[in-house]
């Protein structure tokens, strides 16, 4: 029983990691209409500038993730600005094959600036766990993940379905020339939407290396993978689709890991997700929409 | 132009000037021209595919004539990206309603207030619910679960948020009952009644010309006709072509 629980535990800290990457994939997804596939490395630029600003600068660690939000959300918006935004009108195809040659760009940028050798990360938090957590070796990594994960799922919510700008973003979302003629800027609100997705992710990368230290140029590469597969998993453009979807893609990957085969985990992963879109095409919260005509 | 048009081009609240319209290599729209004053009711009619509702959008900004002008209360707005007319007091009810069905009634309203001071939406809101009493009943159901008529409804009162000086309407009677375009004709008498000034595009040349002070028949991207409303329903070509007669 122990042992299912530390599992869990695990299940639940990776998937809130996920959950957070693919909250900021199923933003740009809902209001752009995009797969930023890019959007893994820029976890990974978070890590990097999250590391330098603690390791070479010697800053304290909340310092370093407040820089390394607001490095990530200027990198989101002037990728979005430098890359798609001149294709707004181009087919989805050639957006794709942007956003993947744009992911290369990261990753080979990274490993200019920073060597391919890994990095070892620190953790950003650390506090004494309190039992019964800590005998189930869940860190204050985990809990502040689970936490954070939480509190930006709530915050996402409420600021779609309360402020101005974010009924905005849904407006855009459903109908870009509708919106238009309520007066609202689409492109500034597609920059908005990226800036909100690269912070997420700095927060992800963060997280994430700090519960799996290692951090090289190919680092957010498999998890933005894979939290893409949650976003689509709960239902692409759903915030608590991607949510559900990131939490039990996590706890899959866990039980795979611990019950059947540790190599097998990530087949087993995407395995369920076939089975999934093969009942749920739309996914676990998506609505199926028709094409319309 | 002779001085007599400008006369009148002066006077006009919107005054569009020669403008062409290409969709590729589709020469949708060739040189129309008309205007509207304040006050009146004006029609575009004509059949599906005339293009009056590419000369709507193109007044609106959301598609662009290559030559002529375009002025709204003496303001060029040939290059105002749509996003700013709105502002400006130019609002439009687009073809096929297009309102935003994942959202609530008064959500869909508040989008319509966008551009508008936060202390005139509420305001605006309940002004819209007396109009419509329909709207006020289903104010928390999204604008999905809404009939036809109600969300042409919801569309227009979603336009009259931003206060508009013109209201300009693209086929508001499509897809709907005989009853129900009935009740939507009413409406905008009301509104033009109230002081709204209005452009209005129609397939439904009957309903249209009927309220119109002023209409222009629109044929395969040209205008072709132009008269007050009442000397249109009597005009012989326009009752062989579109009002069955």
């Amino acid at each position: 029983m122990t042992v299912f629980l530390q599992y869990l535990a695990n299940g639940l800290s990776m998937g809130s990691v996920y959950a957070i990457i693919a909250l900021g994939y199923t933003m740009v997804y809902g209001i752009a209409k995009m797969l930023n596939f890019a959007h893994g490395d820029v976890i990974m630029v978070g890590a990097y500038v999250s590391f330098c600003a603690t390791s070479y600068l010697g800053l304290p660690a909340p310092v370093a993730v407040l820089i390394s939000i607001l490095a990530c959300t200027a990198l989101g918006v002037l990728i979005e600005g430098l890359a798609y935004k001149p294709l707004r009108q181009a087919g989805p195809l050639a957006v794709l094959i942007t956003a993947i040659g744009v992911s290369y760009l990261l990753q080979n940028a990274a490993q200019l600036i920073w060597g391919a050798t890994p990095k070892n990360f620190t953790a950003i938090v650390s506090f004494p766990v309190p039992e019964p957590l800590a005998s189930l070796n869940v860190s204050a990594v985990s809990i502040t993940t689970i936490i954070v994960c939480l509190v930006i799922m709530a915050a996402l919510m409420w600021f779609t379905g309360h402020t101005k700008m974010g009924k905005a973003m849904r407006a855009v979302s459903e109908d870009k020339d509708a919106a238009r003629l309520m007066g609202i800027n689409v492109n500034r609100t597609i920059s908005m939407t990226f800036a909100i997705g690269s912070a997420l992710a700095a927060l992800a990368g963060v997280l994430m290396c700090s519960y799996a230290p290692v951090l090289q140029p190919t680092t957010g590469a498999m998890p933005g993978i894979k939290a893409f597969t949650a976003a689509v998993f709960g239902g692409i453009g759903s915030i608590p689709g991607a949510f559900i979807g990131g939490i039990l893609l996590g706890i899959i990957e866990a039980m795979a890991q611990a019950y059947i085969s540790s190599s097998l985990a990530n087949s087993i992963v995407f395995a369920v997700l076939i089975v999934v879109l093969l009942v749920k095409p739309a996914g676990l919260l998506g609505k199926y929409v028709p094409e319309k005509v | 132009m002779s001085n007599e048009d400008r006369a009148t081009n002066a006077e006009a609240m919107l005054s569009v000037y020669n403008i062409n319209v290409w969709y590729g290599a589709i020469h949708a729209i060739k040189s129309v021209s008309f205007d509207v004053r304040e006050g009146e009711i004006v029609a575009l009619i004509g059949a599906n595919g005339a293009g009056k509702s590419t000369t709507l959008k193109t007044v609106s900004g959301l598609l662009r004539s290559q030559t002529g002008s375009i002025t709204f209360l003496g303001d060029d707005i040939m290059h105002t990206p749509a996003d700013k007319l709105v502002g400006r007091g130019l609002a439009q009810v687009p073809e096929g309603r297009r309102v935003f069905l994942e959202m609530s009634v008064e959500e869909n309203l508040e989008m319509g207030a966008y551009t508008q001071p936060k202390t005139s939406v509420a305001p605006g809101i309940a002004r819209v619910y007396d109009a419509f009493p329909r709207l006020k009943e289903r104010r928390r159901q999204v604008a999905g679960t809404l009939s036809g008529g109600e969300q042409q409804m919801l569309a227009m009162g979603r336009a009259l948020m931003s206060n508009p000086k013109l209201l300009m309407l693209d086929e508001p009677s499509m897809g709907l009952a005989p009853i129900l375009i009935e009740q939507i004709f009413q409406i905008i008498e009301d509104l033009h009644r109230s002081g709204s000034t209005i452009l209005l595009v129609e397939q439904n040349a009957q309903m249209a010309l009927s309220i119109a002070t002023r209409a222009y028949v629109m044929e395969t991207g040209k205008v072709t006709l132009t008269g007050t409303g009442a000397e249109l329903l009597v005009n012989d070509d326009v009752r062989r072509a579109y009002l069955g007669g």
